[in-house]
């Protein structure tokens, strides 16, 4: 039975307390400071001056960032976009089958999340270099196909040009799906598997195709489920570094490397802080539209 | 991604290479009831703040036979860890192992302490070339523990003769899709000052702007911009061509034999690890009797013996093997080593300038 928070304060409060104490403690005040940061100037090598300036701000509107923020959320779009049309199948897979498969399925697509970032990055790295798996497997072929065609006197192939797959925006959007896979899946199967397989019946019954069913009766349905998948892909790929570090090419610099770079090597916090809190409002901003999304949802037509 | 960046990256290989060498870690030391306390009356602890994989294999058992005294080694992977960490205060180290133009910084941001020379005899061990820098002024706040330099590592196979030049890296298409540049901003546009032919410091605008516009004319054919993981990408044949330190390559030299590393003709930069003790190290006089130990002969031979680093300490290089004492890539040859310099830290302001113009050239 369900009981208005207000005729058990005492209760609700000591509930709420030890969580509501952590996130002020932990994420609102050192987040606060670093806010402070960005309207601060450096003074010396070890103090900021909070000036109350917004020349930080400014600093961040220039074309040269500016441009480096659509970029990465370029390449944060690409990617919430493959992940979808990716994970959508194999959420809609997962939901359908037997009960004891399900288990299994939703394991595989968890287990590397068990596995370090780093590692799996790492791997890639392996997979895609010149001289990586696929190169090789595909050199394997080519010089195999290359007999062939000698033997048969078709003249020689040529040596066999290993492809571009590492260090540049093609890998990094490739690291980027391979690793955030699993944050669209999830959302997206929690939706369809609540689902009332009985609308999904009478559509079909009704003489409409698989193909409008889904399209019709189902990706409307699951839409809350695709908005929450949408946001929680996007935002932790918008912030990725790491990924863009190790498999970009010269030019696959997002923002959170410019950020890094701020924080570390130039030593300049307050302009680091500035670029931090734009990128944050844009996280708001995708979270605000979800939540609207929903909202509308939820009115009736 | 800074966690690779510095000297830890894959020292594996030299480990295997003198892995003889690094048998027969005697233990026995460390229990031995009643070991001499340390001098001064301080406790016998002390917390040491260096590099990955950047010390002797026996060294800390070593010293605490010698003197009773206990070290706690923590590590660090960029000197911006380094100063960040003590920015804040200072949080118990005695020892820490800043390069060149951090000992400038922190002498500067007042983190690091005047030595004692006179607890510091084995100062007589260090080459004289490396007592009077201009980071450090007869050598008042710090001692140096090694130094490295910036070179081209290439794969001689895929690579026409000698490249002795930074023309190879930054001004020719010779190469294209073949290069890897190290993603140090400062570094960089320093070395692309050496090779128009100036001083890597003090470097004028005009000329600053000219390598801005030639960096951004050969990023085209620069594969990758690499976290000083560039070894790696040139012993697995991803690049041919690779800016990297001289130490890195060295390792990886004994792995490979199709690899090797030249110190370009128009000089390079410098750079030099030393020890130095913050201010408010617990231990003071712990701290200087481990640096005067780490300075020593023998000492300084182990600690060689293990990281391959070229060593500014000349007792301890003349008990190293012919092997080190003759590696062109330990030790570059002395006429291209008089045009090499140490970069000098030139404010704040400078080094969010060579950021911004790195992030331009990378944008573009």
């Amino acid at each position: 039975m369900e009981q208005h928070w207000k005729s058990a304060k005492g209760l609700f409060g000591a509930v709420l307390g030890p969580p509501l104490f952590w996130l002020v403690l932990f994420f609102m005040i050192p987040m606060g400071i670093v806010w402070l940061y960005s309207f601060g100037e450096n003074r010396g090598l070890t103090d900021i001056a909070l000036t109350g300036t917004f020349s930080n701000y400014l600093r961040a509107l220039d074309p040269l960032y500016l441009k480096i923020f659509v970029k990465s959320v370029g390449i944060a779009g690409l990617t919430t976009l493959i992940c979808l049309v990716i994970g959508f199948p194999v959420a809609l897979a997962i939901t359908f089958a037997p009960p004891k498969a399900k288990t299994w399925l939703l394991l595989a697509v968890m287990l590397p999340f068990w596995t370090n970032l780093l590692i799996r990055t790492y791997a890639l790295i392996a997979v895609l270099r010149t001289e990586g798996y696929v190169n090789q497997s595909l050199e394997w072929l080519w010089n195999g196909f290359g007999a062939v065609v000698g033997v048969l006197g078709l003249g020689a192939l040529g040596p066999f040009q290993p492809l571009e797959l590492l260090h540049n925006n093609f890998a990094v959007v490739l690291g980027l799906v391979y690793v955030h896979l699993p944050f669209m899946v999830l959302p997206l199967y929690s939706a369809l598997d609540r689902l009332d397989t009985s609308l999904i019946e009478a559509s079909l019954d009704l003489g409409a195709g698989h193909l409008r069913t889904l399209l019709t009766i189902v990706a409307p349905l699951a839409l809350p489920g695709i908005a929450s998948g949408v946001v929680i892909t996007f935002i932790p790929a918008l912030g990725s570094y790491l990924t863009p570090d190790l498999l970009g090419g010269p030019d696959s610099q997002m923002i959170a490397n410019i950020i890094e770079r701020q924080f570390k090597r130039a030593n300049d916090w307050p302009f680091g802080a500035a670029l931090s809190f734009l990128l944050m409002y844009m996280t708001f901003i995708a979270i605000a539209l979800q939540a609207m999304l929903s909202r509308r949802r939820r009115e009736p037509a | 991604m800074s966690m690779f960046s510095g000297r830890g990256a894959s020292r594996r290989s030299l480990l295997t290479a003198l892995g003889a060498a690094a048998v027969g870690v005697s233990f026995t030391a460390c229990s031995q009831p009643g070991a001499s306390p340390a001098a001064g009356g301080e406790e016998p602890k002390l917390n040491f703040y260096n590099w990955d994989t950047y010390i002797g294999e026996t060294t800390l058992a070593d010293f605490k036979a010698a003197s009773g005294v206990d070290v706690n080694m923590s590590l660090f992977a960029t000197n911006d860890e380094l100063f960040a960490k003590l920015k804040a205060g200072n949080p118990g180290f005695d020892v820490i192992v800043p390069s060149n133009e951090f000992v400038s910084r922190m002498t500067e941001a007042k983190l690091i302490q005047p030595l004692d020379h006179s607890k510091i005899p084995n100062l007589k061990n260090i080459d004289p070339s490396f007592m009077n820098p201009d980071y450090d002024p007869s050598r008042k706040m710090s001692v140096p523990y090694t130094w490295l330099v910036l070179g081209i590592g290439y794969r001689k196979s895929k690579v026409k003769g000698v490249p002795d030049s930074w023309k190879w890296l930054f001004d020719s298409d010779a190469y294209k899709g073949k290069i890897a540049l190290l993603s140090e901003s400062a570094d960089l546009i320093r070395l692309a000052a050496k090779y128009k032919g100036h001083s890597v410091n003090n470097i004028p605008p005009e000329v600053v702007a000219e390598i801005e516009k030639m960096l951004i004319r050969q990023k085209p054919f620069v594969k990758a911009f690499h976290e000083d993981n560039g070894q790696d990408m040139l012993l697995s044949g991803e690049v041919d061509l690779v800016l990297e330190y001289n130490g890195d390559i060295a390792q990886i030299m004994t792995e490979d034999p199709d690899i090797g590393f030249v110190v370009p003709k128009e000089g390079s930069l410098i750079n030099s690890d030393n020890l130095c003790i913050p201010v408010g190290a617990p231990r003071p006089n712990n701290a200087h009797a481990f640096i005067n130990y780490l300075l020593d002969a023998e000492a300084g031979k182990k600690i060689s013996e293990t990281i391959l680093y070229p060593t500014p300490n000349a007792a301890a290089k003349a008990l190293m093997p012919e092997s080190y004492r003759n590696n062109p890539a330990i030790f570059p040859p002395a006429d291209v080593m008089a045009k090499c310099e140490y970069g000098a830290f030139e404010g704040a302001a400078k080094a969010s300038l060579y950021e911004e113009v790195v992030t331009r050239v990378r944008a573009a």
